[in-house]
C-alpha cells in the first residue's frame, strides 16, 4: 500500500515538474521514472501512474476550462465528437493521459526487474 | 520471461506514445490534442487576460484601450508606431485566419491538409496569384514610405508571433498539427490578391464564347445583352459625358477564335456584391450626410473584418479591417466616412495561344515567334511528394489552361489577362482615406487603386457626399473582351487604359443621394466600352425608389433599407406566372400551395411560406428553361435571372422554352405549370421528413468556420430573412459580411455589426458574440473615442511598451 502511495504522488510531482519545459509526452517519462524507482507488483504497475495522471490531466482541464463556462470544450466534444459533452470530454483527456503513463509505468517497472537482481 | 515482459511493456510504451502524437486522417494526434498543459485546454479562454507587452521597435509606447466587444482602440503617437501596434493587436486575434487565407491565396494548402487540396492549388498556381502578388510588391516601392509602414505592420505581427510557445497556439494549428510562419510583406500583398480574386477574378469569357459557337450571334444577344431594357445605374442616367475627348480603339476587322472549352476552373461566387449608399445634407432629417455600407460575401469564421480604431495626434479613424492589411479599410474618421461595393467590371480576358512547338519555347505573336518564360511551381504536399507544375507566360499574362491542365491540344493554350495581375497599390489609398478630410484627399487617394475595382462611396462633414468607380479599366474596342480573343494579334491587345479622370464618378448629384448595388455603373450613353458581365438587377433599383420615395431620411430609414427582405424579381415574375398558368390542371393539394402563395406580400421574411414556394418554383422553372445548357459537357452560364425573366415574359415561344427530352414543343406556360408542380412536390417531400417550410427553415442560413464549415465551430440556423437580389442579401451562407451606418456629425455617430466576433478563438466568449445580434438586424453602438480619458465602457486597457 505504501508503495502505491509513493508511486502515486511521485508520479504526480514528476509530471507537473516536466509539463512546465517538456511537451504532452512530459507525462510517460514522469510515469516511467517513478515506475523505475519505486517498484509496484502486477496491474498495479500499470494502474496507479494510469489513476495518478488521468487525476492530473482531468482536473487541470476541468481547471481550466470551468474558468470560461466550458466554451471551448463543448465544441471540441462535437469535433471528437462525444455529443457536445464537456466532461465526457474531460474524463477523456484523463483516460488518454492514464493510458499513457499507465504503459510507461509499466515499461519502468520491467526495466527496473531487468536490470535489479532482487526482482524475481 | 522477464525478457518478454519487457519487450512487451516497450513496444506498448512506444505504440501509445506514437499513436497519441500522430495525426491519423482527420483525427488530431489525440495525447498532444488533449494533454491540459500545451494542448486545447489552454485555448480555454476568452481573450481579457491583459498582461504588459513590450515589443522591439517601437518609438513611444502605444495604449489599447478595448471597449465591451473586445474592439481594440489603439492611441499611438505615429504612423509606424500605429500600424506595429496593429499588426500585433490583430495576429492576437486572428493569427491562424491571417496565415490560412493567405495560403489559400497563394496556392499552398496543400502543406497544411495534404492532397485534398491540391487541385486548388494548382488553380491559384496557374491563375497567377504569386505573380500578381509580386507585382503588388513591385509596384509598393514606388511610393516613399508605403514599404515601410507595411513593414511595421509586418514587424508587429511577429512580434506576437515571436512570444508563443506551442501551448499558445491558435486551436486550429492544434487540430491540424503545424505550426505558424513569420509574417512577410508578399503575405500582405497575397491577402490583396485574396481580395482581388474574390471581387474581380470572375469572367464568363470562355462561357460565352461556347455559346456563340454552339447557338450564334443572334441568340447570344437575345440572352446575354450588354444592357438590360431597365437600368437604374450607379452613376445617374442624367450624368452627361458629351463633354469628354474619347478616345477608343477601333474594333479589328480580324475574326476572333472560337474554341470549345469544358472543365473550367471554379469561379468566385457571383453573390460577391454589396450595397452602399449615402444621402446629403437636404436628404437628411438632421442635416448632416448620412452614408451606409454592407459588402455582401461569404459568411465565415473567424470574419473576413475585424473592427479598430487607430489613432494618432494627426488622424483617428474608426472601421474595419482585413487581418493582414494594414489600416482601416471600410470605415471614418472625423472628417470623411467612405464605403465599397464591388464593381464588378470585366477585367479579365482570355488569349488563345499557339505555341511553335510542344514545348511551349515559343509562341506566336505578331507573325513572329517571341519566347515564352517558364515558371516551376512547387506545390509541397503534407504526406506526400511534393508536386511540380510548369506554368508557362506570354506577354499576356500565364497561360492558365494548356495540355498539362484542362486544355485542349499540346501546341494550344490560353492565356490570361487580368487587372490583378498589374500590380497597384490598394495600401496606399486606404492610407490616404484613413487620415482624409475633405472630398480632395477623397479623390487622391483612389488614384492608387488598381483592383478589384471598387464603388467608393463618400460623405464628408463639410456635406459632400460623392461615388467614383475606381479601378485600372482597359480602354476597350466595342465587344473586346467578352469572347475568346486571338493572343497572336497585336490589336487584341489590351490598347491602353480609361484615363484616372474618365473613371466614371458623380458628386452632389442633384437628387441628392448616391448609392450603388453591383448593378451596371453607367447607361449606354458612357463613352468607353462596357458591357454586362453580371450586373445586378434588381436591389439597386429598391434602393433608389427608397431614396426617391420621400423627402427626409433618419437612421431608422437606413436601418430598414439594410434589413428590407422586398424580392423584386417575384414581384415581376409572380403575377405573370399566376396569370398565364393554366390552373385547371391542378389537384386539390397543389391548388392549396397556389392559394398560399397568392397571399405572399413578396416579402422575405423567415415566418413566410411564400418566399419558400416562390424560391422552388423559381429555381424550378429557371432549370427548364435552361435545360439545353445544364445538360451540355460544355461549361456554359445560365442567363442572368433578370433576362431570363425578360425571356419568359416576352418570348414565351422561344425555341428555349422547349423541353429537350420530351416530344411536345413546350412554351413558358407549359413551364410555368410543370415546374409549379415539381415545386409543390418539393415543398411536400420537405414536409414529410418533418423539415419545416417557412423560409428561415427552408434557407437556414449558417456562419461556417474557414475549415469547410466546420460544424463544432461554426453557427447554424440563424433566424435572418432576405436573400441573394433582395437588400438583405442574406441567402445559406453568404450576405452582408459588416453592416455600417454613418452619420457625419460632430463627432459623427456610427452603428455597424458583422456575423462573427473580435475574437478568432473558438473558445472565446467574443468569438461570434455578434452574430445573433446580427441576425436580428440590429446593430452594436460603435464607440468612437475621441481622447484617451476614462471611459466606462472600456474593459481594460493595455499598453505596448518599447522593448530595449
Amino acid at each position: 500500500m505504501k508503495q502505491f502511495v509513493t508511486n502515486f504522488i511521485l508520479t504526480l510531482i514528476l509530471a507537473l515538474l516536466f509539463s512546465l519545459f517538456l511537451p504532452w509526452w512530459s507525462v510517460m517519462v514522469a510515469a516511467f521514472i517513478s515506475g523505475a524507482i519505486v517498484r509496484l507488483k502486477n496491474v498495479s504497475a500499470f494502474f496507479v501512474p494510469f489513476l495518478a495522471i488521468a487525476l492530473f490531466w482531468s482536473v487541470f482541464a476541468w481547471l481550466l476550462s470551468s474558468a470560461n463556462d466550458f466554451i471551448l470544450a463543448k465544441k471540441i466534444a462535437v469535433l471528437l465528437p462525444l455529443g457536445g459533452n464537456a466532461l465526457l470530454l474531460i474524463l477523456v483527456t484523463g483516460v488518454v493521459g492514464g493510458l499513457a503513463a499507465g504503459f510507461a509505468g509499466l515499461f519502468g517497472n520491467q526495466c527496473r526487474a531487468a536490470i535489479s537482481r532482487n526482482d524475481k | 520471461m522477464k525478457q518478454i515482459k519487457l519487450v512487451t511493456s516497450l513496444l506498448l510504451t512506444f505504440g501509445i506514445f506514437y499513436g497519441l502524437n500522430t495525426k491519423l486522417g482527420s483525427i488530431p494526434p489525440i495525447g498532444k490534442f488533449l494533454n491540459p498543459s500545451s494542448g486545447i485546454w489552454q485555448n480555454e479562454k476568452s481573450d481579457n487576460d491583459h498582461v504588459p507587452i513590450e515589443i522591439p521597435g517601437l518609438t513611444s509606447p502605444v495604449n489599447v484601450h478595448y471597449d465591451e466587444h473586445l474592439i481594440p482602440h489603439i492611441f499611438a503617437q505615429n504612423d509606424l508606431d500605429l500600424y506595429r501596434a496593429q499588426g500585433y493587436i490583430t495576429a492576437q486575434h486572428r493569427l491562424w485566419q491571417m496565415e490560412f487565407q493567405t495560403h489559400a491565396s497563394a496556392g499552398r494548402l496543400s502543406e497544411v491538409v495534404g492532397d485534398v487540396a491540391l487541385d486548388f492549388d494548382q488553380g491559384q498556381r496557374r491563375k497567377g496569384m504569386v505573380f500578381g502578388a509580386e507585382n503588388s510588391l513591385k509596384s509598393m516601392q514606388e511610393i516613399p514610405g508605403l514599404t515601410e509602414k507595411l513593414e511595421a505592420y509586418r514587424d508587429g505581427v511577429n512580434s506576437f508571433i515571436q512570444t508563443l510557445s506551442p501551448k499558445d497556439y491558435p486551436v486550429e494549428y492544434k487540430l491540424l498539427d503545424y505550426e505558424p510562419e513569420l509574417w512577410t510583406l508578399k503575405k500582405t500583398a497575397l491577402l490583396l490578391m485574396y481580395m482581388t480574386d474574390m471581387l474581380a477574378g470572375g469572367d464568363s469569357d470562355l462561357e460565352y464564347t461556347n455559346f456563340l459557337k454552339k447557338y450564334g450571334k443572334e441568340r447570344f444577344d437575345l440572352l446575354f445583352p450588354d444592357f438590360f431594357d431597365v437600368n437604374d445605374p450607379v452613376i445617374p442616367a442624367t450624368r452627361d459625358w458629351s463633354d469628354w475627348a474619347i478616345d477608343q480603339p477601333e474594333v479589328p476587322k480580324d475574326s476572333a477564335p472560337l474554341d470549345f472549352m469544358a472543365n473550367l476552373l471554379p469561379k468566385p461566387d457571383p453573390d460577391n456584391g454589396s450595397n452602399n449608399w449615402a444621402v446629403g445634407p437636404d436628404k437628411s432629417y438632421s442635416g448632416n450626410p448620412i452614408l451606409a455600407n454592407d459588402p455582401h460575401l461569404g459568411l465565415n469564421l473567424p470574419s473576413i473584418w475585424y473592427a479598430m480604431q487607430l489613432a494618432t495626434p494627426e488622424k483617428n479613424t474608426f472601421g474595419v479591417t482585413l487581418p493582414g492589411a494594414a489600416g482601416i479599410v471600410i470605415g471614418f474618421n472625423n472628417d470623411i466616412s467612405w464605403g465599397v461595393t464591388n464593381a464588378t467590371r470585366d477585367v479579365k480576358d482570355w488569349y488563345k495561344i499557339t505555341f511553335k512547338e510542344e514545348t511551349k519555347n515559343e509562341y506566336l505573336y505578331n507573325g513572329n515567334w517571341n519566347a515564352t518564360q517558364k515558371k516551376i511551381e512547387e506545390i509541397k504536399i503534407r504526406g506526400g511528394k511534393t508536386y511540380y507544375d510548369t506554368v508557362v507566360y506570354t506577354h499576356h499574362g500565364p497561360v492558365t489552361y494548356d495540355a498539362s491542365f484542362k486544355g485542349n491540344g499540346q501546341k494550344t493554350g490560353y492565356a490570361m489577362k487580368w487587372a490583378g495581375h498589374l500590380g497597384g497599390n490598394n495600401q496606399q489609398t486606404l492610407f490616404e482615406l484613413n487620415r482624409a478630410k475633405n472630398y480632395e484627399d477623397y479623390e487622391k487617394a483612389l488614384v492608387h487603386f488598381t483592383a478589384p475595382a471598387q464603388n467608393f462611396i463618400f460623405s464628408s462633414r463639410e456635406g459632400d457626399i460623392a461615388l467614383w468607380i475606381q479601378g485600372q479599366f482597359p480602354n476597350k474596342w466595342e465587344g473586346q473582351g467578352k469572347f475568346l480573343l486571338d493572343g497572336s494579334n497585336p490589336k487584341h491587345d489590351w490598347q491602353g487604359f480609361i484615363p484616372q479622370g474618365h473613371n466614371a464618378h458623380v458628386k452632389n448629384p442633384e437628387r441628392g443621394f448616391v448609392s450603388s448595388a453591383n448593378q451596371h455603373p453607367v447607361d449606354a450613353s458612357y463613352p468607353y466600352y462596357v458591357f454586362n458581365d453580371g450586373y445586378e438587377a434588381y436591389r439597386n433599383r429598391v434602393i433608389n425608389d427608397f431614396f426617391r420615395s420621400k423627402e427626409k431620411f433618419n437612421i431608422q430609414d437606413f436601418k430598414d433599407l439594410h434589413n428590407n427582405n422586398y424580392n423584386l424579381k417575384a414581384a415581376e415574375l409572380l403575377p405573370h406566372m399566376l396569370e398565364t398558368m393554366d390552373i385547371t390542371q391542378l389537384s386539390a393539394s397543389e391548388e392549396e400551395v397556389l392559394n398560399e402563395i397568392k397571399i405572399w406580400d413578396y416579402n422575405n421574411d423567415i415566418e413566410k411560406i411564400g418566399p419558400t414556394i416562390w424560391e422552388r418554383w423559381w429555381i424550378r422553372v429557371r432549370n427548364l428553361v435552361w435545360d439545353e445548357i445544364a445538360e451540355d459537357t460544355l461549361d456554359m452560364d445560365y442567363p442572368f435571372a433578370y433576362q431570363t425573366i425578360y425571356l419568359l415574359k416576352n418570348h414565351p415561344e422561344n425555341k428555349f422554352m422547349d423541353i429537350q427530352e420530351t416530344e411536345r414543343v413546350e412554351t413558358a406556360s407549359d413551364l410555368f405549370l410543370l415546374s409549379f408542380k415539381a415545386a409543390v412536390e418539393d415543398i411536400q417531400s420537405r414536409e414529410n421528413e418533418n423539415r419545416g417550410n417557412t423560409w428561415g427553415e427552408y434557407k437556414s442560413t449558417y456562419v461556417g468556420h474557414l475549415l469547410q464549415a466546420l460544424p463544432a465551430f461554426s453557427r447554424f440556423n440563424l433566424p435572418i430573412g432576405g436573400n441573394r437580389g433582395i437588400v438583405n442579401a442574406t441567402s445559406k451562407n453568404h450576405g452582408p459580411s459588416w453592416r455600417m451606418i454613418v452619420e457625419m456629425s460632430d463627432p459623427p455617430k456610427a452603428l455597424g455589426v458583422y456575423p462573427g466576433g473580435q475574437s478568432g478563438n473558438p473558445g472565446s466568449k467574443y468569438y461570434d458574440n455578434f452574430v445573433d445580434t446580427w441576425a436580428a438586424g440590429e446593430y452594436l453602438d460603435i464607440l468612437f473615442m475621441q481622447n484617451e480619458e476614462q471611459n466606462d465602457r472600456i474593459i481594460f486597457s493595455q499598453t505596448i511598451k518599447p522593448k530595449q
